[in-house]
């Protein structure tokens, strides 16, 4: 193991197809027009010295140490704003730029702190490389003239030049004096993280990099992605891990466990010590870039709230009393048991998780359906997307994502539906401004002004701010417009969908009631912008939909998902680059865990428990008889729970308690079984009824794969020793074992050739294949060997294109006297779902407690204050929080966060579900506001409770 | 689980089907409720037709012969 060093080649690559030829240094090179003469040199391995061009930037060109010597052309032009041409002669090292190089670093080095030996970037400084690859010997100034360095000159006077350093933010530091005002840092936060938080203040000798106006990062607009740190070729900007930690020796590129972009990382190593995470170039889904999650935020592997040991208990009134792994296992195994042989087969279930891997979310449905021998698994994806697998399925075939991240660069307009991409899908979010600012229209439908509508260089063509739990009538409203204004696709209708079922859906969009005039009521949009907006996606060029979770936590979220799939057939934007529907998937494995076999109904691959084919293979592989019956989704085993018949749960990797709705729902559910198994990092929530903890892994301690929500699986490497003992995949097959299945896996390469060989969509995925190819999207098989970045190029996965009808049924869930207002439900970018990560790493900083954001005038009208706290009432319960008064909300809606447990926001929401799929109504609930002193009674007995149920007992 | 609730449940779907065509429309709610609801759901869902509670959706009644039976 080494530390991956990877080739800067100064500027960005070109994509043009022509090829251009030229000779550098004698030697010749072919390279795509448009790229660099620094970037040609670099591709033959000829390294032109250079400190301001990075290749993750557009070069800028105002160092002057990249100059080269052109045949034919007079002077010393910079290769690095250069771009090559046919049959250019050029020289990369001669006597005169030598000499002007070596003066350009003289320059640099004398308002440099020559403090090398002791500086955090020693071994990793361009600075230092480029004073060595220039040769320099000798520096003629010192420091007594005008200088950043010294914070005093010679006679004791402040120098009025010197800036402290800045150590506001949690992560990295900014040292002034060690900037060489290369402006890396500056192009970076505006060209790849697209935030512009960063300026050059002053001018000539006295100019500096500054945040904001000269605010410090942590006040400023910075949201910490890191890619200043990374652009910077010195120690001005430097992660505080490395100057506490010193450099890495050995890296290992895995996957961020964060959320569904699932950007690679190079884990930089110091033994089993993490020095940092650092966006790895090759990340097909990120190509180098990162958000603050994971670029910073892994300090909780190492928390010391991390449960390391396995626990028991007889009653959850008990303390939890530390055992062996053999004594938990077959505790947790017999019980088990038990409940089965008193109850029936049917009495017991697995939820698995969305952090874990495939091999491990494979292993915990096979352990459902295998050892406990009924279909009892589901998932957290039910809360969040599970009416993406129904919408799409029934309309395409499949519950694919049609796309790949880098299918936005040809977009010509977006459609923003129900998402947040800048803080819930941030790198994406960053690679779509990139898009936006390049002149692709967007359009957004969003009850809330999401940061989208208006960033830096970018404001939304469309807000369509429409009322919470009215998605359906708009999308219709959308669909009336383009099919009575004759703005469809004919042709593509024609040849790629059901001409019939188009005609009966046309028909049924065509009424009048189904008119933007009509559902301005409901929706609260004027008609004119929904019209503008339908003719812009439709006929704006290639148009691409983007949406998330506040289309589908509706209980017509399964309708709306489907309108969705409906607008893009109807507009022809499916089966290329540039347009298609994407589905942004909350977290990093949602995607995979869906196609794992995690839902009741359904085997690995997406196929129904009734298709006796598929029954019959992994009938064979297992050697058991599978049931044909679908099994219990989590909200029917809590009720179950409750009714008496679901009496034992084994729950890896999630937090029911506090991330599904109506808390009291789960809580009964929870406190009604007999056995409850949590396997988890933390004592979270859903541990307070549980009977048997098992101490899980984190991401860095175990090897696998995450499935983004592209569709690509992407390599997880293990890069330290699981603290706990255990990596997960593993306790699963213990706890298997200890029931009496007899697996023998060694490795999750193997779980993964089990799931290629019984799944059809996987058939060519195997370890070897990754660490060829590094990634790739399924499917993956004989007809597709380099896997599927597009879906549906040649024809739908179900044949014909399917349009179904979606009518609009109001939710139940209404506002009245008692609950005025609405409540809708998001989340924040320095916090990840339940925050039980986030919430133990420095990223508290940015955010250490939900709000609710309220329009100021109903705030006004009812006594409340910024920061005051209120008390939040609805039909299922009340909480308290601080308000935050905003007109990103429009009068009448509310909205919250649900990231810490002290909150409990899902106290607030109801048990209202997707009609199709159960998933809950997160993204409407009436309530009321009102001022309050502080906590409600609720959630002060709560968190006793939680303290109680925590308690450890002191081993013997 | 309540039986208001399997009621509210069985009539979300009927409502999503009723603008199809009516064959569909019936058809869809009885696979629908086949393939996504568990034995135990389904159980409860026939002993309410039998004790013929109120409230369930026309469709729902209408679907209730093809929906798959339990044994
Ligand atoms: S961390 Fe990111 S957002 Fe902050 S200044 Fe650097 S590039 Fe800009
Ligand atoms: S902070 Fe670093 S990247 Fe930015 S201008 Fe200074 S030296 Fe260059
Ligand atoms: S949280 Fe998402 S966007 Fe951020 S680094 Fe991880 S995968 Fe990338
Ligand atoms: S690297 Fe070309 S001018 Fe700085």
């Amino acid at each position: 193991m080494s530390l991956i060093k990877e080739t800067d080649y100064g500027t960005p690559a070109a994509t043009s197809e022509n090829q251009v030829t030229l000779t550098i240094d004698g030697f010749e090179v072919s390279v795509p027009e448009g790229t660099s003469v620094m970037r040609a040199a670099m591709e033959t391995g000829i390294k032109i010295p250079k400190l301001c061009a990075t290749d993750m930037v557009d070069a800028f060109g105002s160092c002057r140490l990249c100059l080269v010597e052109i045949e034919g052309r007079r002077g010393t032009p910079s290769s690095c704003t250069t771009p090559v041409e046919d049959g250019m002669v050029v020289q990369t090292q001669t006597g005169r730029l030598k000499d002007i190089r070596r003066g350009v670093m003289e320059l640099y080095i004398s308002d440099h702190p020559l403090d090398c030996l002791t500086c955090a970037a020693n071994g990793d400084c361009e600075l230092q490389d480029m004073a060595g690859a220039v040769g320099l010997r000798d520096v003629r100034y010192g420091y007594d003239g005008d200088n950043h360095v010294k914070q005093r000159d010679g006679g004791g006077e402040v120098n009025a030049r010197f800036m402290a350093k800045d150590e506001s933010n949690p992560y990295f530091t900014y040292d002034p004096s060690k900037c060489i005002v290369c402006s890396r840092c500056v192009r970076a936060c505006e060209e790849v993280q697209g935030t512009f938080a960063l300026t050059i203040e002053g001018r000539g000798f006295g100019s500096r990099v500054s945040p904001g106006m000269h605010e410090s990062f942590l006040e400023s607009e910075c949201v910490s992605c890191g890619a200043c740190v990374q652009a910077c070729p010195t120690a001005t900007l430097q992660e505080k891990s490395v100057i506490e930690i010193g450099q890495p020796e050995h890296s290992l590129v895995t996957t961020c466990a964060y959320c569904g972009v699932g950007c690679s990382f190079k884990a930089e190593m110091r033994g089993q010590e993490l020095v940092r995470m650092v966006p790895y170039k090759d990340g097909k889904a990120n190509h180098g870039h990162s958000c603050v999650k994971g670029r910073f935020a892994y300090g909780y592997a190492t928390h010391q709230d991390r449960i390391l040991n396995p626990m028991i208990r007889e009653k959850i009134s008990d303390p939890w009393r530390e055992v062996s792994w053999e004594e938990a296992l077959g505790f947790a195994a017999s019980k088990l048991r038990a409940i089965q042989y008193e109850h029936g087969k049917e009495s017991i279930g697995v939820i698995t998780s969305s952090r874990c891997t495939n091999e491990e979310t494979y292993l915990v449905q096979k352990l459902a359906r295998a050892v406990f021998l009924n279909n009892n698994t589901d998932t957290c994806a039910r809360v969040c997307h599970s009416p993406t697998g129904y919408g799409l399925g029934q309309t395409f075939g499949t519950s694919a994502g049609t796309q790949d991240f880098d299918s936005v660069e040809q977009a010509d307009v977006v459609l923003v539906i129900g998402a947040n991409p800048t803080d819930g899908h941030p790198v994406f979010g960053s690679r779509l401004k990139k898009r936006l600012r390049e002149g692709a229209k967007l359009i957004v439908i969003d009850p809330r002004r999401i940061d989208l509508v208006r960033t830096p260089h970018v404001s939304a063509a469309h807000h369509l701010a429409l009322r919470p739990g009215t998605n359906v009538a708009m999308v219709t409203a959308l669909a009336h417009v383009i099919v009575t204004e004759g703005l469809f696709d004919e042709e593509f209708i024609r040849t790629r969908c059901d001409w019939d079922e188009f005609q009966d859906y046309a028909e049924f969009v065509a009424d009048p009631a189904n008119s933007p005039e009509s559902v301005e009521t409901l929706t609260g949009v004027p008609a004119e912008e929904v019209r503008a907006a339908a003719r812009l996606y439709a006929r704006g060029g290639n148009a691409a939909i983007y949406y998330g979770l506040g289309v589908t936590e509706h209980s017509q979220g399964s309708t709306a998902v489907i309108g969705i799939a409906n607008l893009a057939m109807l507009t022809g934007n499916i089966g290329r680059p540039g347009v298609g529907v994407n589905p942004l998937r909350g977290q990093n494995n949602v995607q995979g865990s869906c196609d794992m076999g995690s839902f009741p109904h359904e085997l690995p691959g997406y196929r129904h428990v009734n298709n006796a084919d598929v029954r019959d293979i992994f009938e064979q592989a297992w050697g058991v008889s599978i049931s044909d019956e679908p099994g219990l989704r989590i909200t029917n085993m809590l009720d179950a729970a409750v009714d008496g018949t679901f009496r034992g749960l084994y729950c890896q990797g999630e937090d029911i308690l506090q991330s599904d709705p109506d808390t009291k729902h789960v809580s009964a559910g929870l406190a009604a079984m007999d056995c409850v198994i949590v396997h988890d990092l933390f004592l979270n929530e859903t541990s307070h009824y549980a009977h048997v903890f098992l101490p899980g892994s984190t991401f860095l301690e175990k090897d696998g794969t995450f499935t983004n929500a592209e569709r690509r699986i992407n390599r997880v490497r293990k890069v330290m020793a699981p603290k706990n003992g255990y990596a997960d995949w593993e306790v699963t097959q213990l706890l298997a074992n200890a029931m009496g299945a007899g697996w023998t896996y060694t490795h999750p390469s193997q779980i993964m050739d089990e799931i290629a060989a019984t799944t059809p969509s996987f058939a060519n995925v195997s370890y070897a294949l990754l660490e060829e190819k590094g990634s790739v999207q399924w499917p993956c098989n004989d007809s597709t060997p380099e896997g599927s970045p597009i879906m549906h190029v040649d024809g739908f996965v179900r044949g014909k294109g399917r349009f179904i009808r979606t009518d609009y049924i109001a939710t139940d869930e209404k506002t009245g006297p008692r609950f005025p207002l609405l409540l809708t439900t998001g989340r924040i970018l320095s916090q990840y779902n339940v925050g039980a990560q986030t919430r133990r790493t420095e990223n508290v900083v940015w955010h250490d407690e939900d709000v609710l954001e309220i329009h100021p005038h109903d705030a006004e009208n009812r006594g409340i204050k910024d920061g005051d706290w209120i008390k939040l009432a609805s039909r299922s319960g009340e909480t308290a929080l601080r308000a935050r008064i905003t007109d990103r909300v429009s009068p009448g809606v509310v909205y919250t966060t649900f990231h810490h447990p002290a909150t409990q926001a899902n106290v607030i929401t109801t048990d209202y579900s997707d009609w199709a799929t159960n998933c809950p109504e997160y993204k409407v609930t009436a309530v009321q506001v009102s001022p309050s002193n502080g906590p409600t009674e609720w959630q002060e007995h709560y968190e006793q409770f939680a303290a109680r149920a925590r308690r450890i007992e002191a081993a013997e | 689980m309540s039986p208001e609730k399997l009621t509210y449940m069985a009539n979300q779907i009927a409502g999503f089907f009723r603008s199809k065509p009516h064959e569909e429309a019936v058809a869809g709610v009885a696979d629908h409720i086949s393939k996504f609801w568990e034995p135990r759901m389904r159980a409860q869902l026939f002993d309410m037709l039998d004790r013929a509670v109120d409230g369930l959706d026309p469709l729902v009644l209408e679907a209730a012969p093809k929906i798959r039976p339990v044994d």
